[in-house]
């Protein structure tokens, strides 16, 4: 394989900032009507976060690790799920006249 | 073989979460938005599943904490009243905080022998950034639950002991990058970023609620990130970056609404006057004009344009449904009835449309701010409902006013005011209202769903 020329940490920051400024553009369009589904929404977006915890509880290196693991799962996903399903139920409401 | 396919799903899963924030820009495609998401999010999840290949034990772990999470989800979201979602909203925050920080923990303890100090750093970043969300959004929940008390709480040195306490937790976070063995760092982290979100909220009063609120989903965001770079995964990085991004242009948005600073709302503690002032009878001892529920409806009759101004009482009092009542009534006949919703009203972003909707009021009643304030000059009535700073003149014309450069409704522009308020007691940032003494100004004191289902029911018996 050839060698690594650039760090991850590098590649990384360049995908985080053109996400951050996609996102920045992104909300601006959003209607102010909207700020408490997006919120809802974003809400169940950060739980991405429970790709790390599964990781995390999957490899099971040492019990205290997958303990912490096995508890943010479960965090992550009564997020996951709880924003999709509010954001629904929100944006079901909304009715013009 | 596998690690490039689950890869390719998790580029899927990062276009989709990026559409779903552009759909959710217009009410006609936020669903499909919602949609987006889920999709996306489900993608990640089987992506991440299917690459991970664990163990059965493991793949058992990760089933149980799903079941637990849904099952815990799932009620949270069916069953809770519109007018809780601000708290709803809290309380995931902290859920999300928690997650990223149990994960950073875990991460670190299994690797600090060998981590490089970039990463160490990162650990230690996220590991803050979850904590702080963690603790922080449990307390925004326990004052907006009313757990604990909803006023600012503020003691000698609070700032100093706020940004002591973050001082440490930062510097604990870059010796990390110095000597990423040291676990006592991270602890130190731990115990710090844990302190401070509590301290962070404690002088914060209800009506910097929303700003606050939006702080928190950026830190939630921000945490996921970090993970992304310690994991060395993309997907986690941008689906991060999305709400950080989210979370903050949303608290600009609503520092700008109050004509504040972000260190003004953090660090202000306003609203500790209110306290004090609730005296029942009006603090500058000027005199109002109180009239019934009966008066107050003849003040209605024959109007051509009617402005609703709701604010976070009505939510209290579960008023939206008689709301859309009242609304209906003068509807019938024959009076325009518009809703003023101001950017700041209610205890989150958008609370007041929510609020609204759920009683059926459809959106395009809902005027903005700006889009709204020429109008009060034409309109006949303007009634108040539960709002309070967001209508105080002051704000326009008293430069020794707290209150004095927020944009307001221009409500005292009306021909005439209706005023429904529980008591003299002034608002959540322990202003006293001009609005009140003026001489077109009617005082309707009352709880504000009484009030206005005495209004409609007036209205009933008049029609026959």
């Amino acid at each position: 394989m050839e060698e690594v020329l650039e760090s991850p940490m590098i590649a990384n920051l360049f995908v985080f900032m053109l996400a951050s400024f996609l996102g920045l553009e992104l909300i601006r369009g959003v209607s102010r009507l909207l700020h408490t589904p997006l919120m809802s929404l974003t809400n169940a977006i950060a739980s991405i976060a429970v790709v790390g915890s599964i990781i995390v509880t999957g490899k099971q290196h040492d019990t205290l690790t997958t303990v912490l693991g096995t508890v943010a799962v479960a965090c992550s996903v009564v997020n996951a799920v709880g924003g999709f399903l509010i954001t629904e139920r929100i944006l079901k409401m909304f009715k013009k006249s | 073989m596998l690690d490039t396919t689950v890869q390719y799903t998790y580029l899927a899963s990062a276009a989709l979460f990026i559409l779903a924030l552009k759909w959710m820009g217009q009410v006609k495609s936020a669903r499909r938005g919602n949609w987006a998401g889920t999709a996306a999010m489900s993608l990640a999840i089987i992506g991440t599943l299917v690459a991970g290949g664990f163990t059965l034990a493991g793949y058992g772990y990760i089933a149980a904490a799903v079941a637990v999470g849904t099952a815990i989800g799932v009620p949270m979201a069916l069953i809770m009243p519109m007018t809780a979602v601000p708290q709803r909203t809290a309380l995931s925050h902290a859920f999300g905080g928690l997650a990223a920080a149990l994960v950073g923990i875990a991460e670190y303890y299994e690797h600090h022998h060998h981590l490089p100090r970039v990463t160490a750093f990162v650990l230690g970043a996220e590991v803050l950034l979850g904590a702080l969300t963690f603790t922080g959004s449990l307390m925004a929940f326990g004052k907006l639950q009313e757990l604990i008390s909803g006023q600012p709480v503020v003691y000698p040195g609070r700032n100093f002991a706020s940004i002591g306490t973050l001082s440490v937790a930062l510097l604990a976070t870059a010796y990390l990058a110095v000597d990423p063995q040291f676990v006592p760092a991270m602890v130190t982290v731990v115990a710090s970023a844990l302190l401070f979100g509590v301290l962070l909220l404690l002088p914060i009063g209800g009506a910097d609620m929303p700003t606050v609120i939006a702080i928190l989903n950026a830190y939630a965001g921000l945490a996921a990130s970090a993970m992304g770079f310690v994991l060395n995964n993309k997907l986690l990085i941008i689906a991060g970056a999305l709400d950080g991004t989210s979370g903050l242009i949303l608290a600009i948005m609503m520092c700008k609404a109050m004509n504040r600073s972000f260190s003004n709302v953090l660090f202000g503690a306003v609203g500790q006057i209110a306290a004090d002032a609730g005296q029942g009878v009006s603090p500058t001892g000027k005199t109002v004009i109180s009239y019934t529920v009966e008066d107050a409806r003849a003040l209605l009759e024959n109007t051509r344009l009617v402005i609703i101004v709701p604010g976070y009482g009505l939510a209290v009092a579960q008023a939206q449904h008689a709301c859309k009542e009242l609304a209906a009534v003068l509807q019938a006949q024959g009076t325009e009835v518009i809703f003023a919703i101001h950017p700041v009203a209610g205890r989150m972003p958008g609370h007041m449309n929510v609020v609204l909707a759920e009683a059926d009021v459809p959106y395009d009643q809902l005027w903005e701010m700006e889009t709204v304030n020429p109008r009060f000059a034409e309109a006949d009535v303007a009634i108040v409902l539960g709002a309070n700073d967001v209508t105080n003149p002051a704000a326009r014309t008293n430069k020794a006013s707290p209150l004095y450069g927020m944009p307001i409704l221009d409500v005292d522009k009306a021909k005439t005011v209706i005023f429904v308020k529980r008591s003299m007691k002034p608002g959540f940032a322990g202003i006293d209202n001009e609005l009140f003494y003026l001489d077109r100004t009617v005082m309707v004191l009352g709880d504000a769903k009484k009030v206005v289902t005495g209004l409609v029911a007036a209205f009933k018996e008049g029609a026959h």
